[in-house]
Formats: structure tokens, sequence, C-alpha cells
């Protein structure tokens, strides 16, 4: 390699460079190390001396309070079914959407995309009020659809931005081609397009779980049940209701957080690279 | 003529397909969108000029809610507004420029660049509700751990009630908050980095350019579309804040630290004023198209 010419930088330089990333990396790690261990100790470890070592007693039985009496168990469930079905909605809407904006050639089509664009800038807080009053009179407040279907709305937008990106590397020769030999445009939609628009599934699936799986104002605004709770509500009643008792609400905190980061972990070369796609192609 | 008929009747019966297609296509989008957001939106601004419980008619009072809004100091839309307008202070210049420090340094290259990525990106994962219960413990007065801290290298005289004390309220919200995203906006420049043409890198490199000389004149500013983006979504993001003021301090103590969706909140379930919090949901919209223009004009004025 040529690199001999290049000026390299001060090896000094490059040990900052590494105890600067390095310090970032703990401050980034310390927030779960530290809830982990909390999750295992009674109060007397985390208030006495032992506050950020290793739990000295493991302590499972935060995890069974959190369970139970916490019903973590049935809010993961919630949490899970509300943002998959949010993200598939949300996700087939964007796909046919953007198939009928970019793909078929229409006057109207720039229109339709701009105002679906309406949506990245728009807050979420900005139909809560209408959305709420119609939902409170018609009785459908405290069901899994009164969240799933505003999600899937508020990721919309990202969903469609992202999959144009995607689409627009498809060659448009291969659509023509399909519609010479009789493929309509629905049958051109569904053989041709989709099996090819797999890559922008991920992308879009992770930019909608984001959006979804965290979402809390209007969890705690139209959930009031304990059925229906999402893990944020779920976490924000435990911790009211174990004020003093700090264990089972780090167990409630560590069941709401590591399966996402463990699949992160194993996955989480496709994950960053997919957000990244999502960023380049947005 | 039979000939040209025929085409004539082909080609309608294509363009029929082609209207029934797009109309079929863009249904699910338009109903979710439509009526998730536009129809709401719209009878907010109706809305926003009654005076509402929510379940009566309502009197029209024309713009008195905006008036009110501003004047009225015990709604504390100012402060609110001004709490907002600080969190974007910071998460502009305090946590955009670590996320493009961060960016770039890992776009030049470094050992072990995937697993320092993986392990920035991680606090986006997480759920600020999750954040905030954990800040709850490092802030408590009597067991938490900064207090803790202080005690320990004999700081004692700078302990607080972090999240209960007017003078330290607002900047608990603010640590977390601006830490939390510091890994989302770095990805996002991470990827611009990346996107940069390697040739152009060496060349530079080749021509007795320094490294930061490099990032400085060549990266930056081909990456510059990308910072207006996250400029917007950090701007924006603050006048939007909700988890972390409802899970820190409620917008306590004496609601020093509102923003304004947990006014808005307020206006629904304490005061059953649906008026004026249409009226604050309208502000929002209002000051978030404001913001995004705004900042898009900046960005095309440095260009110039």
């Amino acid at each position: 390699m040529e690199s001999y010419t290049l000026k390299e930088s001060k090896p000094i330089l490059k040990v900052f460079v590494y105890i600067f990333l390095g310090i970032w990396a703990i401050i980034n790690l310390f927030p779960i190390y530290f809830m982990f261990t909390f999750s295992l100790k009674s109060n007397e470890e985390i208030f006495g001396s032992n506050i950020i070592g290793l739990p000295k007693h493991w302590l499972w039985s935060n995890f069974t309070s959190a369970m139970k009496t916490g019903n973590m168990g049935l809010y993961f469930f919630n949490s899970l079914l509300v943002t998959t079905l949010a993200i598939g909605i949300s996700l087939m809407a964007a796909l046919m959407a953007c198939y009928a904006i970019t793909r078929i050639r229409w006057k109207l089509s720039g229109l339709a995309n701009a105002f679906f664009m309406l949506g990245l800038t728009i807050p979420i807080q900005a139909s809560i009020v209408p959305v709420y009053v119609i939902l409170s009179k018609a009785h459908w407040l405290n069901k899994y659809s009164t969240l799933i279907v505003p999600y899937s709305a508020f990721a919309l937008s990202m969903g469609i931005l992202i999959c144009t990106g995607f689409m627009s590397e498809i060659p448009m020769a291969l659509d023509e081609a399909a519609r010479i030999d009789g493929c309509g445009l629905f049958g051109t939609f569904f053989k041709i397009i989709l099996p090819l628009m797999k890559p922008a599934f991920s992308t879009v699936g992770v930019y909608s779980y984001l959006q979804c799986w965290n979402e809390f104002m209007f969890a705690n605004v139209f959930i009031s049940d304990s059925f229906h709770r999402t893990l944020p509500v779920g976490i924000k009643a435990l911790s009211g209701a174990y004020t003093t008792d700090w264990g089972p609400i780090g167990a409630a905190l560590v069941i709401a957080t590591f399966p996402t980061l463990i699949v992160y972990i194993f996955l989480s070369g496709k994950i960053t690279s997919s957000f990244i796609a999502g960023a380049v192609k947005g | 003529m039979e000939e040209i008929k025929n085409i004539k009747k082909q080609r309608r019966k294509r363009d029929i397909e082609k209207g029934l297609a797009i109309f079929v296509f863009l249904l699910p989008g338009l109903l979710l969108f439509i009526s998730i957001l536009i129809a709401p939106i719209a009878v907010s601004l109706y809305r926003s000029l009654y005076d509402w419980n929510g379940f009566s008619e309502g009197t029209f009072i024309g713009f008195n809610n905006y008036i009110e809004l501003f004047t009225n100091g015990s709604i504390k839309f100012i402060t609110s507004l001004k709490n907002s307008l600080i969190l974007a202070f910071f998460s502009v210049f305090i946590q955009l420029p670590l996320a493009l420090l961060l960016a770039l340094l890992l776009g030049r290259g470094v050992k072990r660049e995937k697993t320092f990525l993986s392990i920035f990106f991680m606090p986006v994962l997480i759920s600020t509700v999750v954040i905030g219960q954990l800040w709850l413990k490092i802030y408590n007065p009597d067991y938490g751990l900064l207090n803790r801290f202080l005690d320990a290298v004999n700081l004692g005289h700078l302990k607080h009630v972090w999240v209960g004390d007017v003078k330290t309220a607002l900047g608990s919200i603010i640590v977390p908050t601006v830490w939390q995203y510091v890994g989302y906006h770095m990805l996002l420049m991470y990827a611009g980095v990346k996107g940069v043409d390697i040739d152009l890198r060496e060349a530079a490199m080749l021509d007795g350019a320094t490294k930061w000389q490099v990032d400085k004149y060549i990266i930056i500013p081909i990456i510059k579309p990308i910072l207006r983006v996250s400029v917007i979504f950090a701007v924006t993001g603050s006048l939007k804040t909700y988890d972390l003021v409802r899970i820190l301090t409620e917008g306590g103590p004496f609601q020093s630290t509102e923003v304004p969706s947990t006014l808005l909140e307020n206006m629904l379930f304490l005061r059953n004023r649906y008026g004026m919090g249409s009226t604050i949901s309208v502000m929002l919209i209002i000051l978030c198209f404001a913001f995004a223009l705004l900042i898009t004009a900046a960005f095309k004025e440095k260009d110039d």
C-alpha cells in the first residue's frame, strides 16, 4: 500500500482517541451493568456498601416478584404483539403506497409523496386530543388496536421514505418486462417488486421498532387497564408500587431491556447496517 | 377505423386499471394517515378556537385560547417552551458535536470499529422509561449513585436532591436525554462519513492534508444534508419531549420542568380543558414546522 506516503497521525494522538472511545463506551455500558447488578440485590446490599459491585447473594426472587406482582411477562407480550403488528401493518401500507407513488406514472404522485412526508415533522402529540376524545366516545380505549393503529400511522412516513430509496434501485425495465409478459400492476407488485424489496424490510423494521417499542405517551394516555399495558407503562406502574424496594424494579428493567439487547448483540452488525441503509437511502 | 377504436378502448381499459391500482395501493396508507394524523389535526385546529371540555358542544371563543396560553402565567406555557428550547440548545451544541466527533473518529477506521459502533448505539435501543428509572436510582438523594459518589470523593457539599430541586431538576432531565440519543445521531452521521468516496480521502491526504483537515474540508461539507436532518430531529425531538419528564420530575418541582407535552396531558386529565389542549397541539405543530423550515433555510444560507 502507498500508506507510507500518507501522514501518519502521532501515536500519542491515537492513544487519546482510544481513551476517548473507551471512556464513552464505558459510559454507555455502565447503566446496563448497573441495572443488571441491582436487579439481583437486596435493599441492604444496594443501600449498604455494595452499591456498584457484583451482588454477593444472587437474589433471583426479585425476578419472581417482577413477574408475579409486576406482571412483566404479560406486559412484555403486549409490547411484542403491539410492536410486531404495527410494524407489519405500516410496512405493508408503506410498500403499497410507495409502489403507487414511484412505479406508476400519474400526475399527482409527487404531491402524494409530499403529503406523506408531512408525517416526518408532525409531532405525535398533534393528534392526541381528538383521537383520545373519539376513542373514548367509541369505547375504544384499552384495546390492543388502540395502540396498534396509531403506531402504524406514525411509522408510515419514515417507512415510505426508506422504501422509496430502496425501490428506486430496482430497474424500471423489470416492471416493463413483466407488463409485456402480461403481468398486471397488481401482479408486478406481488411477484416482482415485493420479493426484491426484502432488504428494505429489516431497515424499515428497525426504524419502526425504535418508534413503537419505546413509545410512552400514547400508551400512558390511552391504556388505563392493567391487562393491555405495554412495557413502558407497566414499568411506571411497578415503580409506583415498589417505591422503596429497588430489586424488583431492577428486575423489571432487565426483563424489559435484556431480550432486546441480546437479540441486538447477535444481530448488531445487521441492525446497524440496516439503520445505516435507512440513513443513506433516506 | 375499427382498429383505432380498439386501441382507444384498450387504452381506456388500461387507464381504468391504472386508476384502480393507484387507488387500491394508496388506500391503506391514506386511511391510516388521514384518520390518525390529518383529520385529528383539522379537528385540533377547529377545537383550539373553543372553550371545550371534550364532551359538551363547547363555546366558540376565537383566539382567546392562544392569547391565554401566552399571557396566563399559571398555565406555564412560556416556562415549558423555554425548557424545550434549553433542551434543544444542549442537543444541538453538546449532543450533535459529540455524535459528529464519534462518527468522524470511527469513520477513519479505528480498530474494533464495529464493536464501538454497536456499543454506542445501545442506549438508543433501551426504552426511555427504563433509562428514566435508572437515572432515578442514580439521582436518589439518599442512596443514589451520584450523591454517594460525591460523598466518597469528599465533595459532599455538592450533593443535591437532584430531581426535586428547582436549580438542578431541568439539568437532571437534560443529561440523560442528551446522552441517550448521541448514538442515534452518531450512526446517521457515520453512514454519511462512510458514504464518502475513499479515493477522495486518500487524494487529499496524498496532497498533505492531515486527518483533521480531511474531516473539516472534505467530509463535513459532503455530509451536510445528514447534519441538517440531525439538527432538525434534535430540535423537533426536544419540542416533543415527554417520557423523561414524566418519569423523572412529573414537571415539578413547582412546575419548573414542564414541557409542552406534559402541559397538554395536564390540560386533558387534570383540568378538563380539551380546547386549550388542542391549542397546545397546534402550537407544537407550528413550532415543529417553523423550526424545520428555519434550519433548512440556515443550511442553505451557509451553502451560498
